[in-house]
């Protein structure tokens, strides 16, 4: 039973005092143990808007025992809050969401930025939402207008549109998602400065994580190079020639959604708009039509090889060379010119 | 056990035109549906009424034409349809959205789990359901792909992320769990379900209804702190778009300078 009338009490609460907001504060994400890239690249997105802001930047961090924190301040953090206990050491939404809450309640930067990873989703709007403010998903470019204030820029309708949204309560948050950005440079003589922050949440008995497992390690958007396959593969078995194309130039396998569906390959392949977005330094799209459900995925990638048998398919209109033809015939000549290099 | 689906109704984003001048969707070219995602949502909830004989309840908010989408919902199983329709919701953004829709939670007041798709597929955000979550206080997991288990005090579930790293999760009820598409298949609804869902009856609740809970400051675009200040119509990305036919050695060629870089 959910109780009554506690909604609107604690919405007469909200409401903020807008000056006294400063700084630009990046949300660190960590698995195991291990801070994640898309720290990285918040970070130097952060500075770029932090120096236009003239403002500090800062990082919170979330982990149990002896995460490498230094490495924030490497990366460009001036300082780096470091929140510790056991229980961060699983991903929790309702625990990290009342401890980040809580802490930006108290250090009121002005701008808050979190990865668009699954936890960073899932955590995201609840942090806002906790906040009493707004968070703009997914973005793709931000600046800083004359009044100090952020524009936060997304693609929208499946990228048809590019949206300018301005926050207008505190903090002004957004996410942005892995490989938005380049990483920000290491400079291990930037001076240490860790900042210890004692939990102010570390149990939560509703919601507990009984178990942490992993069936595939795979990880489709580390790959740089993806060879991928679509409607063009006929049977399960001809996903070898695109293995061993992706093998031969050190790459991973990709998938449309319809191999997906057809049980051909798991979702940890998939590419599209319901699967991964990934952006590899070379595409190789072999059999894929090129639906805008697809492209969505892969369309950032540096460069896009397209094979298909048909002159027409829309993925030739967004490739940088492609070869009209029979992927069954040129793919396995195309394994053999790189293995002779 | 009592549960409730969120839902949204979205243009068919594979048959919808889109309006480059204008930057609006041409919501006449295509028919609207319920979200794809919200499908395995409700599956699930179907699921759930069939083993644990529960009473499943449909929640969307929009124009008085959602109907249709939640007559699509009974059809597939659910039991009793609520839309939040007034012109004070519009334009809400998914903060307004969620505060708006844990107003109608609270007032349906039975509640032991909410469940919702991963997110929509016009809007992409995923947000409103971690947001309906915190402002009824509630724990939450997104991603779920099965449920091992439910009872009336507790659920269990896998959480599941695109990296293959999984998690078993237990929570009090109620809780909110956001569904991903490998938890089921949406069956499509019988014949006669579909007949029934022409003459049933849909709740429909306004600002008035929920005044309970909140106020008009909080829903619609005064309640929303996000705004659209600029649409931008953004340039296509210019490839080379080279494409060798029946030059076979050229386009190997090419290929092997690529990969070697």
């Amino acid at each position: 039973m959910i109780e009554r009338a506690l909604l609107k009490h604690s919405l007469q609460k909200a409401g903020v005092n807008l000056d006294k907001y400063a700084g630009v504060l990046i949300v660190a994400e960590q698995d195991k143990g291990e801070i994640h890239k898309v720290t990285s690249e918040l970070l130097n997105k952060g500075k770029e808007l932090a120096g236009k802001l003239k403002a500090s930047l800062e990082c919170l961090i979330l982990a149990g025992e002896g995460i490498a924190a230094e490495e924030l301040n490497f990366r460009g953090a001036d300082t780096v809050y470091y929140m510790k206990s056991e229980a961060f050491e699983v991903q929790e939404e309702y625990l990290f969401k009342s401890n980040i809450s809580e802490f930006i309640k108290e250090h009121k930067p002005e701008i808050v930025l979190v990865g668009a990873t699954d936890f960073g989703r899932s955590l995201a709007p609840r942090v806002a939402a906790a906040l009493r403010t707004g968070l703009t998903a997914d973005c793709t470019e931000m600046e800083i207008d004359e009044a100090g204030k952020l524009i936060q820029i997304r693609p929208a309708f499946s990228d048809n549109i590019l949206a300018h949204i301005r926050t207008v309560t505190y903090p002004q948050m957004a996410t942005i998602r892995y490989k938005e950005f380049c990483e920000s440079g290491r400079d291990a003589s930037k001076p240490v400065n860790i900042v210890e922050v004692k939990p102010y949440l570390d149990e939560y008995d509703k919601s507990r994580v009984v178990r942490v497992f992993s069936d595939e390690e795979f990880d489709i958007t580390e790959a740089e190079v993806i060879v991928a396959g679509g409607r063009g593969i006929r049977r399960k078995e001809d996903l070898t020639i695109l293995e061993e194309l992706a093998e031969v130039m050190g790459g991973a396998v990709g998938a449309s959604r319809a191999l997906v569906d057809a049980g051909m390959i798991s979702g940890a392949h998939q590419v599209g708009y319901s699967g991964n977005r990934v952006k590899p330094g070379i595409y190789v799209a072999c059999g894929i039509s090129g639906a805008p459900q697809h492209l969505a995925g892969m369309k950032e990638s540096d460069v896009i090889i397209a094979i298909n048998s048909d002159p027409s398919a829309p993925i030739f209109n967004v490739c940088d060379f492609g070869y009209v033809g029979d992927l069954y015939e040129i793919v396995p000549e195309l394994i053999r010119a790189v293995r002779r290099g | 056990m009592n549960i409730v689906v969120l839902i949204k109704e979205v243009p068919d984003m594979d048959r919808v035109k889109f309006d480059k001048e204008k930057g609006v969707v041409d919501r006449s070219s295509a028919e609207a549906e319920i979200n794809p995602f919200d499908m395995h949502a409700l599956q699930a909830a179907v699921d759930l009424k069939k083993k644990y004989n529960a009473n499943v309840t449909v929640v969307t908010m929009g124009p008085p034409r959602a109907e249709k989408s939640l007559r699509d919902a009974y059809a597939r199983g659910a039991d009793k349809c609520v839309l939040l329709t007034d012109r004070k919701f519009g334009g809400s953004d998914t903060y307004a959205t969620a505060i708006t829709l844990a107003s109608a939670i609270q007032r349906i007041k039975d509640c032991d789990l909410i469940i919702c798709g991963e997110k929509s597929v016009d809007g992409d955000t995923a947000q409103v359901g971690a947001e309906v979550a915190e402002f009824l206080d509630l724990p939450h997991t997104y991603y779920v792909e099965k449920i091992i288990s439910i009872n009336e005090t507790e659920i269990e579930v896998v959480s599941s992320k695109m990296r293959g790293s999984k998690q078993i999760r237990k929570m009090k009820l109620p809780a909110l769990i956001g569904v991903n598409k490998n938890i089921n298949i949406p069956q499509l609804p019988t014949l006669k379900r579909k007949l029934e869902s022409l003459n049933i009856g849909i709740e429909k609740l306004g600002m008035d209804d929920l005044l309970d809970y909140m106020t008009e400051e909080n829903t619609g675009f005064k309640g929303s702190p996000t705004k659209v200040s600029k649409i931008e119509i953004p340039k296509e990305a210019s490839r080379e778009g080279r494409i060798f036919r029946d030059d076979r050695e050229s386009f190997i060629k090419a290929f092997i300078a690529e990969s070697r870089c």
